[in-house]
């Protein structure tokens, strides 16, 4: 138990002390070679691509171990201390968040646990709301844009904070949407050995709520589990292992619509793109690796006040303040 | 004895088949291009020295810049090293279409009528999301 403890705090402090360092590279980097930072990164093109790389392990791990989304990491964190224009961050942060869930959907569908029959009527709401939302994000001003994602960051913040589940909610009838189309299922609940049957309710105002879940993640390239989890289990009514792993399911939808529209407008450079999406596959396989011995809530607690610092730098960047 | 787990349905095992075996294709593409672009085996469209001027500018300002073209232009420029990166990701980002429309010949043997439609539709916004006609070139 004593082992256990120091492990955790171990492991805790070398993740903490491991992102501020490479969080501070840069700046140590841009001193120690006398250059101000854009003359350094001139000369070593390869740099930031290699800090990309490792900070987006770092996240992998910790949106693994605080069970979010990478892409809600990755955008305000790189936007906000990584000297990229957030137009190129968002653009890579859907493709980060679209290759994680194109990895994780063949095995989620295979064991049941995303359901098809359920993403399908939400994906078609939420990836056409996507690309309005990219075209938006495009359009606006980028303090404006800046601004706003450094709300929805503290919003989801406060929601991490506050975060509720429901592990089997109680549907006692389905509505008559979800009957007409059959979403409703069963699945294998190895914990209790037993089978769950499920269905869920209120579906025309969970497909109204994916209509703002679409637009936001087209708007800040971030990923949409933080909002599509509590919208699927506690508005409609789906267990809280059906929603997680359908919300990583229907991100592969939402967010292909919307990284098109990036790639379309030419906001995806593959110098970012490739080491990210490499860095923060290969961090959440190390993360789903030293999960079963590690202290999810440190972590979490690590995750929530990172967030925090990059909602309110980018909140403050946008008005021009930070 | 544990319980017999319920089976997945047809069509979302077969989703997921295409969904695996194009994601392991798409991803070894990725590395491999990326390996081929970084490494100066191709050579770049945009020199790698000067991606760094081009990465703190709006998407705006690099297309103006850099006088690279939107949309599917890369296509046409495959020999470079940059452009060909752009072949895995866009075979990534078509992934979903395929899956849709492999589906569809299973919906309609159960004559699944409602999901066969919100998928024909789904393919749609897709295949207009992918196509450009939605705009391309920035601010």
């Amino acid at each position: 138990m004593q082992d256990n403890k120091i492990s955790h705090k171990v492991l805790f402090l070398t993740l903490a002390i491991c992102l501020i360092f490479v969080l501070a590279a840069p700046y140590l980097f841009a001193s120690n070679t006398g250059n101000s930072s854009e003359a350094g990164i001139q000369s070593n093109w390869w740099f930031y691509p290699l800090i990309l790389l490792v900070l987006s392990f770092l996240l992998g791990v910790f949106a693994v171990l605080a069970g979010v989304g990478g892409g809600v990491l990755y955008v305000p964190i790189v936007s906000g201390f990584l000297p990229f224009h957030l137009d190129f961050v968002r653009g890579a942060g859907l493709i980060v968040a679209l290759a994680g869930a194109l990895a994780a959907g063949p095995g989620l569908l295979k064991a049941g646990m995303a359901n098809l029959r359920l993403a399908i009527p939400m994906a078609l709401i939420a990836s056409t709301c996507a690309i309005a939302g990219a075209m938006i994000g495009l359009a606006l001003p980028t303090n404006l844009v800046q601004t706003l994602l450094g709300a929805t960051i503290l919003g989801i913040v406060i929601l991490m904070l506050r975060a509720k589940k429901s592990v089997f909610p109680n549907v006692p009838k389905p509505d008559a949407l979800s009957q007409t189309l059959k979403i409703m299922g069963v699945y294998h609940e190895p914990s209790l050995d037993k089978n769950i049957d499920w269905q869920i309710h209120r579906t025309p105002v969970g497909l109204g709520l994916f209509v703002i879940i679409g637009l936001m993640a087209g708007m800040f390239g971030l990923g949409a589990g933080w909002a599509n989890v509590p919208v699927l289990n506690l508005v409609m009514g789906a267990p809280i292992k059906i929603s997680v792993a359908t919300s990583k399911f229907l991100l592969s939808i939402t967010d292909t619509s919307a990284a098109w529209i990036y790639l379309n407008n030419g906001a995806v450079l593959p110098l970012m793109v490739v080491p990210s999406v490499v860095g923060i596959m290969l961090g959440s396989f190390i993360g789903v690796k030293i999960l079963g011995f590690t202290k999810p809530s440190l972590i979490r607690i690590l995750v929530i006040v990172v967030l925090a610092i990059a909602g309110g730098k980018a909140f403050l960047k946008g008005l021009g303040i930070g | 004895m544990g319980t017999l787990k319920p089976k997945v349905s047809k069509e979302q095992l077969l989703y997921a088949n295409i969904l695996n075996a194009g994601m392991l294709v798409g991803l070894a593409g990725l590395l491999v291009t990326f390996v081929l672009y970084a490494t100066g085996i191709l050579k770049p469209f945009i020199p790698l020295e000067k991606i760094p001027q081009y990465w703190v500018l709006s998407v705006h300002e690099y297309l103006e810049e850099s006088r690279i073209s939107a949309g599917w232009a890369w296509f046409g420029n495959l020999e470079f090293g940059d452009m060909l990166n752009f072949l895995p990701i866009a075979f990534l980002s078509l992934l979903t279409i395929v899956c849709y429309l492999s589906i569809l010949p299973e919906l309609a043997k159960n004559k699944d009528r409602a999901y066969m439609v919100i998928c024909i539709l789904e393919v749609l916004v897709l295949l207009v999301a992918a196509s450009g006609i939605l705009g391309t070139g920035g601010h």
